[in-house]
């Protein structure tokens, strides 16, 4: 049986998490492979706390949800100390460090980047903040291809705002040119 | 997943299983599909061609859906002030000839009670999907709970009978939808189709069958000139004819105990026909009505009983057991009630302790205390939660190396 990939999209309500994990999923389904989205969060729809597991996978997925992670992305401080010891070994984790100041665990796979900085700064707004993070995340661990994710995310958010998102995927891209180690 | 399919036929022989195998490839290609997605195209599938509901986290996207779909192929969709109206309308308008669906979670379900023991005297084809949250109350909207299991069998008074299907998966939701609404066409009355949140809110990779492929049944019209029309007439199979409004035929609808032909009656042989039919119709076709899936079950001396999305996390832990060659199998119904009694005697007979994994305080387990009283209490095992979290594959598998 073949491993399946394990990821969990962490933050708060209003960052965009849920969608981000539902392109995700639908990047995998481009790949031809299996996979599966989860959600959790509270009633409200801003603030609270929110997050989405996506698992990819080449045989069938029994549980959905994502239980010990290959990628953990936390936008907010809270999600990281939260999640951030149910990374496996190897595992990567990227963290927003404009709302995460503290780690209290870095490996060699810690990514410290203020996407939500870099969105405000560069597309005037902090709203492309999950599709930044999402797109730096995909190309740091190539767990869909990059092909992929650019139809998911065509198909996935509303004919207007699609250059807009397409723009902050190529920053993600871009992020994770410069980052990575 | 055609491994599962003959295990299923094996312990169950389904004759009519919702979905006919295609032998041509589907031209429906792969989507990623929500739960709740599934159950509004299976409903569209089936025929629905009436919805009244009243929307409610997590359900809502199947009102959603079909307040969209419905009218653009000529069907209604009515959103109702109450859950009780909702009821009320799906039973209504399946008088007149539609085939109706309404979608609620706990407190609309509980709402609902009166008119599914309504639309259960009076016979009425009706399917209400109930996707479960964190109860009691309004409890928590988001959140997942196992909780209506028994409320789906005996929520509404009057002692009778109840059919109750619940799928493990998206692509399940879209098959068990589309078998609620058939089973309600041919025994007549209301089928509850139960999700988790979670199963409801999943988005999974499916591949629906093409449309041609869907068996669709519905309920079964009078050939008998109106003056002969009898609206409660049964068959051999408990299964009667049925006239909709409209059509010349005059028939009487009430929740009072009546007889053949509609009208109120208290007396005793005509209460008891009535009370026999509505029983038997469901215990003459327990072979029909149902289905249960054997996962790893031959060799198994451990067995975990699981339904929904517990099953889920009960198969990563069979095979994470099985990887350290412990002999542990699942068992999981896709009909709660009928409670596969047969099967679940039959497949247990050999195993010597059983785990019973719920998101609540105690439901199926003594479904399957019942069953096994030639084994100790202490060789069955209970596993239950009611924080809103799941019940994870770690969790299982330690129960399963505590016990062999």
């Amino acid at each position: 049986m073949a491993k399946n990939y394990e990821i969990r999209l962490s933050g708060s309500g209003g960052q965009g998490l849920i969608l981000a994990g539902i392109i995700l999923a639908r990047a995998a389904v481009h790949d031809k492979r299996r996979t599966t989205q989860t959600q959790s969060y509270g009633p409200e729809s801003r603030g609270g706390y929110s997050r989405a597991d996506v698992i990819i996978s080449d045989s069938e997925i029994y549980f959905p949800e994502a239980t010990s992670f290959d990628c953990l992305l936390s936008l907010t401080q809270e999600a990281c100390d939260k999640y951030i010891f149910d990374i496996k070994e190897q595992g990567v984790l990227i963290v927003d460090t404009t709302f995460v100041k503290n780690l209290s665990l870095v490996s060699d796979n810690t990514y410290e980047v203020p996407f939500t900085d870099i969105a405000q700064e560069k597309l005037g707004s902090p709203i492309t903040t999950n599709i930044i993070s999402l797109s730096f995340l995909v190309k740091i661990t190539g767990v869909v291809k990059p092909e992929s994710l650019k139809k998911a995310i065509e198909e996935s958010v509303k004919p207007a705002f699609v250059s807009l998102n397409l723009k902050a995927m190529e920053l993600g891209f871009e992020l994770a040119q410069q980052y990575k180690k | 997943m055609p491994k599962t399919k003959t295990e299923k036929t094996k312990v169950a022989a389904v004759k009519e299983a919702p979905i006919k195998e295609s032998p041509k490839k589907d031209n429906r290609k792969v989507v990623l599909m929500q739960g709740n997605e599934a159950v509004a195209l299976g409903a569209l599938d089936a025929g629905v061609n009436f919805f009244a509901g009243y929307p409610i986290t997590p359900s809502t996207e199947i009102a959603e859906i079909l307040a969209a779909e419905l009218p653009k192929r000529n069907g209604v969709f009515v959103q109702m002030e109450d859950e009780i109206a909702s009821i009320c309308a799906i039973t209504g308008a399946s008088l007149a000839g539609a085939k109706t669906l309404t979608a609620t979670s706990g407190p609309g379900f509980s709402l609902m009670q009166e008119g599914i023991g309504f639309a259960k005297i009076t016979e009425t084809p009706c399917v209400v999907v109930n996707v479960q949250r964190s109860g009691p109350s309004t409890g928590m909207p988001t959140s997942p709970a196992q909780g209506d299991i028994m409320q789906a069998k005996w929520g509404t008074h009057g002692d009778a009978p109840a059919i109750v299907l619940y799928p493990d998966s998206v692509k399940e939701s879209y098959e068990l939808t589309i078998r609620a609404v058939n089973l309600s066409e041919k025994y007549r009355t209301c089928v509850i189709l139960l999700l988790d949140e979670v199963i409801g809110h999943m988005r999974e990779a499916v591949t629906l069958p093409d449309i041609e492929n869907v068996r669709v049944i519905s309920r079964i019209k009078p050939t008998v000139p109106p003056q002969w029309y009898k609206h409660y007439d049964e068959n051999q199979k408990y299964l009667s004819p049925l006239a909709s409004y409209g059509e010349g035929y005059r028939f009487h609808v009430t929740g009072l105990t009546h007889d053949s032909h509609g009208f109120p009656t208290n007396k005793a042989s005509e209460a008891a026909d009535m009370m026999e039919r509505l029983r038997k119709k469901i215990s003459h076709n327990i072979r029909d009505l149902v289905q249960i899936e054997s996962h790893k079950m031959e060799d198994a001396t451990i067995a975990i009983f699981a339904a929904g999305i517990t099953s889920r996390a009960a198969k990563s832990a069979v095979a994470a057991a099985r990887a350290e060659g412990i002999k542990v199998g699942l068992l999981r119904p896709l009909t709660i009630w009928p409670f596969p009694d047969d099967a679940v005697r039959r497949m247990l007979r050999n195993v010597e302790t059983v785990i019973v994994p719920e998101l609540n305080q105690g439901q199926l387990i003594h479904e399957i205390q019942r069953l096994t009283k030639d084994k100790s209490d202490s060789n069955l095992i209970a596993i239950q939660r009611v924080n809103g979290r799941l019940i994870t594959p770690n969790d299982i598998l330690r129960k399963i190396k505590e016990v062999c």
